[in-house]
């Protein structure tokens, strides 16, 4: 990991963050790639090092307490998706998220009873 | 009912369930009328290109010099139970965005595409799209005020597809008109599934 002395944000910056600032630039995250509806949740391991997290990764694992997903995360805290996706793999690198691809990653493997399931869902709506 | 050998015993029922859908057509066909209409609909911010945040591997490669532009998009939540949630995504329409798509389709449950009559031709390059890449999909027909109705048949000759896909007419701004053409995607879905594979 990168030094994390640096403060990314002080007074002079204004209430503008440039979106990849939160991520000190990189624009392409660690580990295996995750889908938009990958469900996250938070391990609820302990934090070893506070300084290692910005605040947008305390609001984006305080969201995971509860399984959700990436699009979901990414709507909530009002930040670029592929910006989410940095910080939720820099969580997962922690052990402090789980990230599980979703029901199918290739087109036509959702089994049928999950395809019954949405079907009686609907009906239900 | 076929029960093939290759389903694998169904998901762990506390197992958390996301499922995509797209919705595609043309520009100003309705898709955002139709996903408000039947799901929660939550903001999203992404950029160009999307793939390029998500396909990569190396930490420290992936620093840019290049600025990404933001775009703002929609998406449509529908909790189906706690552990079962269907997302809907308009696949923007217009060219620029295509770089989206790939994405938003992979592991995509299925796809609508919505086409208005009396601009049929828009829906083209979303068909292909989804017939080339083996996704299925239905047709649904947003019948506009004052739009002249066409039959499904009509429609199907016009945009030369199989008798077996679903052709549908609907009012996007109906939330069971929109429910009525999620179900016959799902309907659709597992039908095309209980085929015998041949792929």
């Amino acid at each position: 990991m990168p030094s994390n002395d640096e403060r990314w944000l002080d007074a002079e910056a204004g209430p503008v963050v440039r979106p990849y600032a939160l991520t000190r630039g990189r624009t392409r995250h660690a580990g295996e790639a995750f889908d938009l509806v990958a469900t996250v949740t938070a391990t609820r391991a302990r934090v070893a090092d506070p300084n290692a997290l910005a605040p947008e990764h305390i609001s984006v694992l305080q969201l995971a307490h509860a399984p959700t997903t990436v699009v979901d995360i990414a709507s909530d805290v009002d930040l670029p998706l592929g910006v989410v996706r940095i910080l939720l793999a820099d969580l997962r690198e922690l052990g402090l998220v789980a990230i599980r691809a979703p029901v199918s990653t290739k087109a036509q493997q959702i089994d049928r009873n999950t395809l019954r399931e949405v079907l009686h869902g609907l009906r239900g709506l | 009912m076929a029960y093939g050998g290759y389903e694998q015993g169904g998901a762990a029922p506390h197992r958390h369930r996301a499922i995509k859908i797209l919705l595609a057509g043309g520009f100003g066909v309705g898709k955002t009328t139709l996903v408000g209409a039947v799901s929660e609909i939550r903001p999203l911010r992404t950029e160009e290109p999307l793939t390029e945040t998500s396909m990569t591997v190396d930490n420290t490669a992936g620093v840019e010099r290049k600025t990404t532009t933001t775009v703002a998009m929609d998406f449509g939540r529908i909790t189906l139970r706690q552990d079962l949630v269907l997302y809907l995504f308009g696949t923007p329409g217009q060219e620029r965005f295509w770089f989206m798509w790939d994405e938003l389709a992979l592991g995509a449950l299925g796809a609508v595409v919505l086409a208005d009559t009396r601009r049929l031709a828009d829906c083209f390059p979303a068909i292909d799209y989804f017939e080339r890449r083996d996704i299925p999909f239905i047709v649904a027909l947003n019948c506009f005020d004052g739009a002249r109705r066409y039959t499904a048949e009509d429609v199907r000759v016009a945009l030369d597809l199989d008798a077996g896909l679903p052709i549908v007419m609907c009012d996007a701004r109906s939330r069971e008109s929109a429910k009525e053409v999620l179900i016959t995607l799902v309907e659709h879905v597992l039908t095309v599934a209980d085929e015998p594979v041949s792929r």
